[in-house]
């Protein structure tokens, strides 16, 4: 596409987008002084592959992976890349890992991965380093600074307990709410990496961070926390505007601390919380704790999708590609400085939580 | 006309007016009360008039196509093809659903490209591939140098014939298109009317296996008082994937750019069998409407085959078999990757399968049945090509 007819399709991809909220288009990127860029990139997280024997795998996490992989590859201006957000395996065995790779290579242009619990606590990220690479490095695209942690390590002594096995290590981490888990962090020796990283970077220059689990703490016995959130948090303090974009969490949620906007990612394989489903066959679900508001347990990509994303003037507006649901955008209000959802955000509109009968 | 007299009877026996004065139509059993947009009440004037339109073939390029041609009632509403032919046997991409209880819909067309029956049969008679017109404006000066049509349409909405104007053609077309409801099968008998005999055991079985294990009342809904057999919503179910298998993204964005560069959906959908295959995305852009097409009601579904909107199955054992293979005609064949979250194997043994039909065939109507000749009901016929 020329440029001139990318910018008109932009401009119609936005119109459409104005009009139905649809997870179809690219906003102009116009910040710094190197001249108006704009680009967008996919982001898709948790599919949690899990292994039966042989060949086979758990049909529903796969068939949401393979969705997600299907339609990300629609997008059109193309995603500069597609980050991939952690958990990409159940139990991080090279089976999973690699048969989800596999599933990913159907993506269309580069993907940078983050390292997630499932993906490392059974070989401490062994084979998943094998096959992807580092688990936290820094890149520079079109002006924005982006940096990618591991925020799912712990404490030493945890995962250097004698375990009976590393398989007995990898469901503790796995269990929620389990009184013998330990808390995520980014641990001392990549939080120095991190102020040295940044130390070059121009305070105007956006910055975006991609971590697994949300560097903000919010609800510590599920992790849906960071132990060292705050140290984190002082080290992108000096920046104009920084953005921390996170898995792990299965489910739309934003916040904004300071200058630091947060957004999770939807999951590909369930929704958390999650309703009790049709039991009509094996649920390889985890047990429920908390209850929500039911996702149609007919349909089973319901409460699951995945995102793209439009940096616009280091702004990030997150789009969710929600199957068998409405799709949502959550997108940086310059007015309100934070990022409000488009839909849901007036209180007139919201839909309040429901019981289950 | 006599041919459509059984069923012009189911809607007109309770009928209660006469020339010009709005009329409602109640509801046989099974079924609510049909909706009748504000802006276009019912007449009886109204509704003969769109009888006559409906089967008119002068509407076409070539004089041979009516909307009947591809509805015909005694074809329950279809063509019994797998995909319909219009002018000079041309070929549309697909199957030709039927009018009957088209009135509940909320969107037309197995895309919904059109929100209501007024929008939707203004398309046919100008789409290249079936009526041919070269644009609205001959078909209403066709309505404008006929007479008695003149008459007509003087007499029902009051205008002179350089006023008549397509819109006026839908209105009367969507007006006869309310008439077309038949619900009182034996299911409706079994479930709201309280005849527990009204169905064989087989179909009883088979009930509960729509309810449960077959997953089938999820989209085709059974509700406490009414059953329409659809959610009005579109779902890949896997239909039409090997047409376009692996080229989903390049047909996206060839088709996306040449509808902004201002193609027409209706035309384009129909004469390009892969953009065909977009389904609903085609219409909404959504990327998880990808190959995504209208949920079709069931009733009467003994007498529409071949199924599917591209009408690639020839029977209703096939039918579920597809389903019951999580979307595939075989089990060996690949699924979608855009499949729906809702479609997934079934497990089901042969007898439920074998039940199943027996249900699908407790949803026909009497008067419907009376007036589809059982020679009509050929599967697997008309020599078209195999999508």
């Amino acid at each position: 596409m020329s440029q001139m007819n990318r910018r008109r399709f932009l401009r119609t991809g936005g119109a459409v987008l104005a009009a139905s909220s649809l997870p179809f288009s690219v906003v102009e990127l116009a910040f710094g002084q190197s001249g108006p860029e704009d680009f967008s990139f996919a982001f898709i997280s948790d599919s949690h592959i899990t292994h039966i024997k042989g060949d086979k795998f758990v049909r529903n996490w796969d068939r949401g992976m393979i969705q997600a992989v299907a339609e990300a590859n629609l997008l059109s201006p193309r995603p500069d890349f597609v980050f991939y957000g952690g958990d990409i395996a159940q139990l991080g065995t090279p089976e999973e890992i690699d048969h989800g790779l596999e599933i990913l290579s159907g993506l269309r242009g580069d993907v940078h991965h983050v390292m997630g619990e499932h993906d490392y606590y059974l070989d401490l990220g062994e084979h998943w380093r094998k096959r992807i690479g580092p688990d936290h490095y820094s890149f520079d695209h079109k002006g924005v600074h982006f940096v990618v942690l591991n925020s799912i390590l712990t404490y030493d002594e945890w995962t250097h307990r004698k375990w009976d096995t590393p398989m007995q290590r990898m469901k503790e981490m796995a269990r929620l709410d389990n009184p013998d888990g330990s808390p995520f962090m980014v641990g001392d020796s990549q939080r120095e990496w991190l102020r040295k990283d940044l130390a070059n970077i121009s305070k105007d220059t956006p910055i975006v961070v991609m971590s697994h689990s949300p560097l903000q703490k919010i609800y510590r016995g599920w992790n849906f926390w960071t132990e060292d959130a705050e140290q984190v948090q002082e080290l992108l303090k000096p920046f104009d505007k920084v953005t921390v974009l996170y898995g792990h969490v299965h489910q739309i949620q934003y916040n904004q601390i300071g200058n630091i906007s947060f957004h999770a990612a939807m999951a590909t394989a369930w929704p958390w919380p999650y309703p009790e489903t049709f039991v009509q066959e094996a649920s390889y679900l985890p047990k429920l704790t908390v209850e929500m508001s039911r996702a149609d347990p007919f349909f089973e990509r319901d409460g699951t999708g995945w995102q793209f994303i439009n940096m616009h003037t280091g702004d990030v507006d997150v789009h969710y590609a929600l199957p068998d649901n409405e799709n949502r955008v959550v997108a940086f209000n310059e007015q309100q400085d934070k990022p409000v959802d488009s839909l849901y955000q007036d209180e007139s509109k919201q839909i309040p939580p429901q019981d289950h009968y | 006309m006599t041919r459509l007299t059984n069923c012009r009877s189911i809607a007109f026996s309770v009928l209660i007016a006469g020339l010009g004065i709005p009329m409602a139509i109640a509801a046989p059993l099974g079924l609510p009360p049909v909706p009748i947009p504000d802006d276009n009440p019912q007449t009886e004037a109204k509704i003969a008039l769109g009888d006559r339109l409906f089967h008119d073939p002068r509407f076409s390029v070539d004089g041979t196509i009516s909307c009947a041609t591809c509805h015909a009632p005694e074809k329950a509403f279809t063509d019994h093809r797998r995909l319909s032919e219009g002018h000079s046997g041309l070929l549309g991409t697909r199957n030709s659903p039927t009018v009957i209880n088209s009135a509940y819909m909320e969107e037309l067309f197995w895309d919904g490209r059109e929100p209501d029956l007024e929008g939707q049969s203004k398309q046919p008679p100008v789409n290249p591939v079936e009526g041919g017109l070269a644009d609205i404006g001959v078909l209403v000066e066709k309505i404008r140098s006929e007479p008695s049509y003149v008459e007509a349409f003087k007499a029902v909405f009051g205008v002179k014939a350089q006023d008549i104007t397509a819109d006026h053609f839908a209105d009367a077309i969507a007006s006869f298109e309310r008439t077309i409801i038949a619900g009182d099968s034996p299911f409706d008998r079994y479930q709201y009317g309280g005849d527990e005999s009204a169905m064989s055991e087989a179909a009883v079985r088979g009930l509960e296996v729509f309810r449960g294990q077959g997953r089938c009342v999820s989209c085709h809904l059974i509700e406490q008082t009414q059953a329409l057999f659809t959610d009005n919503r579109f779902h890949n179910i896997g239909v039409g994937f090997k047409t376009i298998r692996g080229q989903e993204a390049e047909i996206a964005r060839k088709f996306l750019e040449a509808k902004n560069a201002g193609a027409d959906v209706d035309k384009t959908v129909l004469a390009d069998k892969e953009a065909s295959e977009l389904g609903r995305f085609a219409v909404i852009e959504d990327i998880n409407k990808v190959g995504a097409f209208k949920t079709s009601t069931l009733r009467n579904i003994a007498l529409t085959p071949p199924y599917m909107h591209d009408g690639s199955l020839d029977t209703l054992e096939g039918v579920i078999d597809f389903y019951n293979n999580g979307g595939r005609e075989k089990e060996t064949d690949p699924v979608t990757p855009f499949l729906s979250g809702g479609i997934r194997p079934l497990n089901l043994s042969d007898e439920q399968k074998q039940d199943l039909v027996a249900f699908l065939e407790a949803l026909t109507s009497p008067e419907i049945a009376s007036q589809v000749p059982s020679t009509e009901i050929i599967t697997g016929n008309t020599g078209d090509q195999q999508p």
